[in-house]
């Protein structure tokens, strides 16, 4: 057991099952000897060898499609896109093969492989390599697709996905990856924590909050301000997967809160929240006593100046003042 | 203009340092002096802007990453000085100096680098994204390849309106290994459009070196899998890339099809903001170096007498006045208006 970071905690679960398992190895651009853009896969080469932590040419659709077809006939691949923005090279990879393989063919085929990817705005990385694109790839029957808060998660999760038969896209955040704020003690050896299973992170009364990812330790942080200046006591439901999707928690909460608020990086227009918001209302209607609200990213790409980028943003302040507008306290 | 000097300048040996004639000659160019003194200009204004970008990154005013163009001056000036003023480029991540080689005012670069509210993009694009569609430039891409199908689509336009333009698209080694290189060099072939493609080839895409990414000898012999004509020349020779480039220009605009042009070069810093460069030795940058493509041409212009060293020396000085200046326009530059942020994404 060691204090590690969310990156580290990766890295940890990769050389873990990796070691416990022949059938899994790395590709993706640039993943050898340089370690990855963020350095996350630093040392597996030097571990492994260069048969089973390959770099790649830059060359995404081949990279997936590689990924997909090993799958399928025995291997257990994890592929790393350096920035989930670059997919957009792999779409057809990814939404017609790897989603729907298994289906066309009567269940017949499995595909057991992930596709790792760095996730995000706040870094400062422009329009290309900054959106928050879950919703796309939730969107596609077929896709599991994971989005951990924390190191301990991000191993547990991680080491589930590659035992996992089926596709999932495991998006990591680039914000949370070097954060010692964030680091954690994780549990050495291989651990596995279910996919579909969300966490409560918070037990609190007056209101809940979902989110993943980044925006849990966001929402944390604004719970706890809120916490200690003015006696709200927020819940905060962490999803650690999207899809599948938690929902009997997220009721769970409502059942106990009445008040539902949503947060999430990527823009509001279409995306993943408002489905989490459709199902609570579909299904829990009577448990809420106000109308649920997201806080999320606006409706641009992430541009890339400082400034502009924050605004672009959810924040720990936009959180604290979207709950105190819920409970009438602005 | 003859076909021969293509030939005279196209590289057979395999690496730029197992042979070169270290010194330029320039057999065919109808340069005027102060086109090539011009040439010098601005490979010292690219060299320097790049500099002190470094220092905003050492100083953190950088808070992404961004991609340093040092080392490989010759290709952007030589070939953009090849081509006209209203003739479109399309550029990528490393992009700085096609931009300044097209035109650009290095005020609003230095402004847009740091983020600023009156830089080339408001500040809403940063150093990858820099477009001035005044000077003809299609700006900078994130999405390694992203400018391919643009420059098709540009192309295209001129041969739709029946001009006579023609267009650069300057790419990475790198990125002749996606699916966009295979789909834009064949369609623009079919369609006989006015497209240069003008791949710089650095020795490595990232940590990647060619080697490693590709089996062939020649990223130019890719050509035959397209039907269109291509050679690899020395990018740090400013002349050769300018005479290649404005042979093939020509042969463009009276509607022959697009070209591929390989430009031997070399990155002399690391890929981006970190990068350890654990995958080259030092020995074969220092080696690269000696082929510093603006010292090897102020050779050439202070031996055919262009110009003198103190010439040379006063537009370096220049250069570098020129830079700081525009740092500091940019430094006292204001930030983006907040109102900003959701403006732009639709057109009215
Ligand atoms: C589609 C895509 N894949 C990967 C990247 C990450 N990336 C940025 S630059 C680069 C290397 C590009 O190499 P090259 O084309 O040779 O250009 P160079 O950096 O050498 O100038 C990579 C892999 C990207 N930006 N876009
Ligand atoms: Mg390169």
């Amino acid at each position: 057991m060691s204090e590690i970071t969310y990156l580290e905690a990766i890295r940890d679960a990769i050389r873990e099952v990796m070691k416990e398992d022949e059938s899994v190895f790395l590709l993706g651009e640039d993943i050898g000897l340089y370690g990855g853009s963020f350095g996350l896969t630093n040392g597996l080469f030097a571990e492994f060898g260069s048969e089973r932590v390959k770099d790649t040419p830059i060359s995404e659709s081949a990279i997936i499609g590689t990924a997909v077809g090993s799958a399928i006939t025995g291997m257990r691949p994890i592929l790393e896109i350096m920035f989930s923005d670059f997919t957009g090279c792999g779409w057809d990879q990814i939404m017609n093969q790897a989603a729907k393989i298994r289906y066309m063919f009567g269940g017949k085929a499995k595909v057991p492989m992930v596709l790792r990817t760095a996730s995000g705005g706040g870094a400062g990385f422009g329009p290309h390599h900054s959106q928050s694109l879950e919703a796309l790839f939730a969107h596609i029957p077929g896709l599991k697709v994971v989005m951990p808060s924390n190191p301990y998660d991000a191993k547990g999760l991680f080491i589930s996905s590659v035992y996992d038969n089926n596709p999932v896209i495991f998006l990591e955040h680039k914000c949370l990856y070097k954060n010692k704020k964030y680091a954690q003690e994780v549990p050495d050896g291989i651990y596995t924590i279910p996919l579909g299973k969300g966490e409560v992170k918070r037990p609190g009364k007056d209101i809940s909050i979902v989110a993943s990812s980044y925006m849990v330790q966001k929402s944390l942080e604004a719970a706890e301000i809120l916490q200690k200046d003015m006696q709200i006591n927020c819940e905060v439901v962490d999803l650690r997967t999207i899809r599948p999707l938690d929902i009997d928690i997220i009721l769970e909460s409502v059942k106990k809160t009445g008040k539902l608020m949503c947060v999430e990086e990527a823009c509001s227009f279409g995306s993943f929240m408002g489905e989490v918001i459709t199902q609570v209302i579909e299904k829990g209607f009577d448990l809420l006593d106000a109308p649920p609200i997201r806080i999320a990213g606006k409706n641009c790409p992430v541009p890339y100046s400082f400034i502009l980028e924050q605004e672009m943003l959810p924040s720990v302040e936009k959180i604290k003042d979207g709950i105190l507008n819920m409970l009438g306290k602005n | 203009m003859k076909e021969c000097k293509v030939r005279e300048c196209a590289i057979i040996k395999k690496k730029l340092t197992d042979l070169k004639d270290y010194k330029i000659v320039d057999r065919y160019s109808n340069l005027k002096k102060e086109e090539k003194v011009e040439m010098l200009k601005k490979m010292y204004h690219i060299r320097y802007f790049e500099s002190e970008v470094e220092q905003f990154i050492l100083k953190g005013q950088i808070y992404g990453t961004c991609h340093l163009y040092i080392g490989e001056e010759a290709n952007a000036v030589g070939a953009i000085t090849a081509i006209r003023k209203d003739d479109w480029i399309a550029s990528h991540h490393r992009g700085h100096g096609h931009c300044i080689a097209k035109g650009s005012d290095i005020n609003l670069m230095m402004a847009e680098l740091i983020g600023k509210g009156n830089g080339y993009c408001k500040g809403k694009g940063g150093s990858m994204h820099i477009a001035d569609l005044h000077t003809y430039n299609l700006g900078a891409n994130g999405i390694v390849g992203g400018g391919m199908g643009v420059a098709v689509g540009a192309a295209l336009t001129n041969k739709l309106k029946k001009k006579d333009g023609v267009v650069i698209c300057f790419i990475g080694d790198g990125s002749t290994n996606n699916g966009i290189f295979h789909e834009s060099l064949n369609i623009s072939s079919v369609w006989k459009l006015p497209l240069i493609y003008y791949c710089e080839n650095n020795q490595y895409g990232m940590s990647t070196s060619i080697a490693n990414s590709t089996n062939i000898e020649r990223l130019s012999d890719r050509k035959a899998s397209y039907g269109i004509e291509g050679v690899t020349i020395d990018g740090n020779n400013v002349v050769d890339v300018y005479n290649v480039v404005s042979y093939f220009a020509e042969q463009c605009r009276t509607g022959k099809g697009p070209v591929f042009i390989e430009g031997l070069t070399y990155r002399w810093r690391g890929h981006s903001k970190h990068d350890s460069q654990v995958y080259r030795t030092k020995d074969e940058v220092e080696q690269w170096k000696e082929y510093d493509p603006i010292i090897r041409y102020k050779e050439f212009l202070i031996e055919s007498e262009i110009i003198t060293a103190d010439e040379a020396k006063a537009i370096e000085d220049q250069a570098v006045k020129d830079i700081k200046a525009a740092v500091d326009f940019a430094d006292k530059s204001p930030y983006p208006d907040l109102k900003e942020v959701e403006t732009d994404v639709y057109a009215d």
